[in-house]
């Protein structure tokens, strides 16, 4: 099973320049995970010490926000794409 | 209608109007509240009126006061118009990459515009007016992401119009931006049936924030947090500049000019109604389409006019 997952430009530095990865994994924690093990210069920024996503982080499968889904747990299929997003405001 | 004071009389009770023929799914109406009849030509309207009211009711305001708010456009418009008649001065943190008519807007109602970076988005903006307020303690700052007013206005107006107009309503959607709306609407249906799923929609933070440095540059509005959003929402989807404008041309198909962030919000709706198998659901169309007509919306290839709504704040 291999997810793509889209990098926002802010953090393309940790991820050598790349806007788009792919890791194996059947929630969208064990894709992080991966992402960060990979490229460990995200840890901090995605996840926090203790796991969880950071505040100011928002992650999608596909279009869905997962906080709205099952958070890290929400369970992810091949061909499916994780965007990790900055949170913003409107108005 | 009877004759009325002041044009800010004519701020909410605002329209439903069935949409149903646009729906994916027959056992799925959906109706559209139209905020662009308020006479700012945004549901804004409704926010500004309410925060400066409950500013003059805390005394924070005399005749000539400063007002200084960061918005993408919509804010800054309402509150030009309901300070030009109330007497205000108003200054505007306005992200560079809004629509001319956003801008026209706030001129027609004397608000100045500070300029913020485009690329920064409306957290560049926010961060902005934070400084600004900071050099400038003499000016009132109602700040609309952590004003209580804001999503007070949506819970004693705007969700009562729709539970009055619309009891069956089994779903709220509407974008998502400072959260007021979702925050007060969502509150407001959810205590009469709690059954109500409450979906927030977004635009895709992609380029539009490119001049952000790190993640900690992302915002989310104090209001959201103080008022448990992330536990009144169900649903939180994004939906892209390209199904936003065919949802946008959709909309005017039946006869409703309405903005970008109005198809988003349909395109929104459309999801939920695939998704379930009946119901009724109320959508929230933030503005009308007058303030858009010169990117090309609904007139230009989609293509094109995708690609440019892409690099511009429609929320």
């Amino acid at each position: 099973m291999s997810v793509e997952v889209r990098l926002p430009t802010l953090l393309r530095g940790h991820a050598e320049g790349r806007s788009t990865v792919s890791f194996p994994g059947s929630t969208v924690g064990e894709v992080l995970d991966a992402l960060v093990t990979a490229y460990p210069g995200l840890a901090g920024q995605v996840l926090t010490d203790d796991g969880s996503l950071h505040r100011f982080v928002n992650v999608y499968l596909n279009d869905d926000d997962v906080r709205y889904l099952d958070r890290l747990d929400t369970k992810v299929n091949d061909g499916d794409t994780v965007s990790i997003l900055p949170a913003v405001a409107g108005g | 209608m009877a004759v009325v004071q002041s044009v800010l009389d004519l701020i909410g009770n605002t329209p439903l109007v069935e949409v149903s023929a646009l729906s994916p799914n027959p056992e799925v109406r959906i109706l559209i509240k139209l905020e662009g009849q308020n006479p700012g030509g945004s549901v804004k309207d409704r926010i500004a009126l309410s925060m400066i009211e409950a500013a003059e009711k805390e005394s924070r305001l005399d005749s000539g006061s400063v007002l200084l708010e960061p918005s993408s456009g919509n804010t800054g418009i309402g509150m030009a118009l309901v300070a030009r008649v109330k007497g205000y001065q108003l200054k505007v943190v306005l992200p560079a990459n809004v629509s001319v008519e956003r801008r026209h807007l706030l001129e027609v109602w004397g608000a100045e515009i500070i300029e913020s970076p485009g690329s920064e988005g409306s957290n560049g903006a926010v961060r902005l007016a934070e400084r600004v307020a900071a050099e400038h303690p003499e000016w009132v700052f109602l700040y609309q992401y952590a004003n209580h007013a804001n999503p007070r206005a949506h819970y004693e107006g705007t969700g009562p119009e729709i539970w009055r107009d619309c009891p069956e309503v089994t779903h709220f959607v509407a974008g998502l931006g400072t959260s007021g709306t979702l925050l007060g609407v969502g509150r407001y249906l959810k205590e009469r049936r709690p059954g109500v799923e409450v979906w927030a929609v977004e635009p895709p933070a992609g380029e539009m924030v490119d001049g952000l440095r790190n993640l900690d540059e992302g915002y989310i509005p104090p209001i959201f947090s103080d008022l448990g959003g992330a536990e009144l929402l169900d649903r939180k989807t994004v939906v892209g500049p390209r199904p936003s404008i065919e949802w946008t041309r959709r909309l005017a198909e039946v006869g409703i000019l309405a903005g970008i962030s109005s198809g988003a919000a349909m395109a929104g709706a459309a999801k939920c109604a695939q998704s379930i198998e009946s119901g009724v659901i109320v959508v929230v169309s933030a503005d009308g389409g007058w303030k858009y007509l010169s990117t090309g919306a609904w007139t230009d290839d989609i293509d094109v006019v995708a690609e440019r709504a892409r690099r511009t704040i429609y929320f």
